[in-house]
């Protein structure tokens, strides 16, 4: 491996492969779903910066970029990066969590009956995406009811 | 810098980001369920509210760190799904330094806008 590249066998399927290249499990999807998530959310920040930086052309410059981005269009938008954010915040732990070997479990012999760690990734799989759903749903209050 | 290390400072950014976009985010978009429960305050848009985030160094401090590590995490992240692609050497390569100036490029302009910001 030469320094900052790296070998890999040739991937046939491409981004096709995201979608299906067999049997795919619920982790899969989720994998998937962080990664769609993750460019969208990106795309947003690359954009936010430039936004956001209108702050120091002085208060018109702000308030004139703000009723533009108050467009309901603008505003459902920022509401599906909030829902990329929630999914992409609550699948992360659970992915530093599995990095870190807190969902693994301690290695053991193969005695019946079999304990796997999808055992214990999948209930907290299930767990993070109950928080991401709770977190989806106050934002959506705050976008759409409260704030209005 | 090799593979393992790059991938510790994805985590490490992600970490980071976690906590402080979770805290802009609840102050941008959960702020009427956050000042009912007595935190934060209404209306974060407005530029009063924006005038107390600019003058405060901790959002000054938070919002560069921010920057940076969202950038490289983002930046990774992207490298690792172009790098999947099957890319030669030579791509790679320019993959790297079009990110890294990319990066630079944009981690110096939020920078400066949130000093600017702070110091005007």
């Amino acid at each position: 491996m030469a320094n900052g590249t790296i070998s890999k066998p040739e991937n046939r399927l491409g981004i096709v492969g995201w979608f299906y290249a067999g049997s795919f499990s619920f982790e899969r999807y989720a994998y998937i779903l962080h990664r769609i998530t993750g460019l969208g959310i990106l795309l947003y920040f690359l954009l936010h910066i430039f936004g956001s930086s209108a702050r120091i052309s002085g208060q018109s410059s702000w308030e004139s970029l703000m009723h533009f981005l108050g467009k309901p269009i603008f505003v459902a938008g920022e509401y599906l990066v909030f829902i990329a954010f929630c999914f992409h915040a609550m699948n992360g732990i659970r992915l530093i969590l599995g990095e870190l070997g807190f969902s693994i479990g301690k290695p053991g012999r193969p005695v019946y009956p079999y304990r796997i760690s999808l055992n214990r990734q999948r209930p907290l799989l299930v767990v993070f995406m109950i928080i991401a759903v709770i977190f989806i749903l106050l934002g959506g209050y705050d976008f759409f009811i409260a704030g209005h | 810098m090799r593979e393992p290390t790059l991938w510790i400072l994805h985590i490490l950014a992600g970490i980071i980001i976690l906590i402080f976009l979770g805290i802009h985010m609840g102050i941008m978009h959960l702020d009427t369920i956050l000042t009912s429960l007595g935190v934060g305050y209404k209306n974060p848009l407005s530029w009063s509210s924006v005038l107390i985030r600019n003058k405060a160094l901790f959002f000054t401090i938070t919002y560069i760190l921010l920057l940076g590590a969202a950038l490289y995490h983002g930046f990774y992240g992207l490298r690792n799904i172009l790098f999947e692609l099957s890319l030669g050497k030579s791509a790679q390569k320019a993959v790297n330094w079009l990110l890294f100036f990319v990066g630079l490029f944009l981690f110096i302009y939020g920078g400066y806008a949130a000093i600017a910001a702070y110091v005007i």
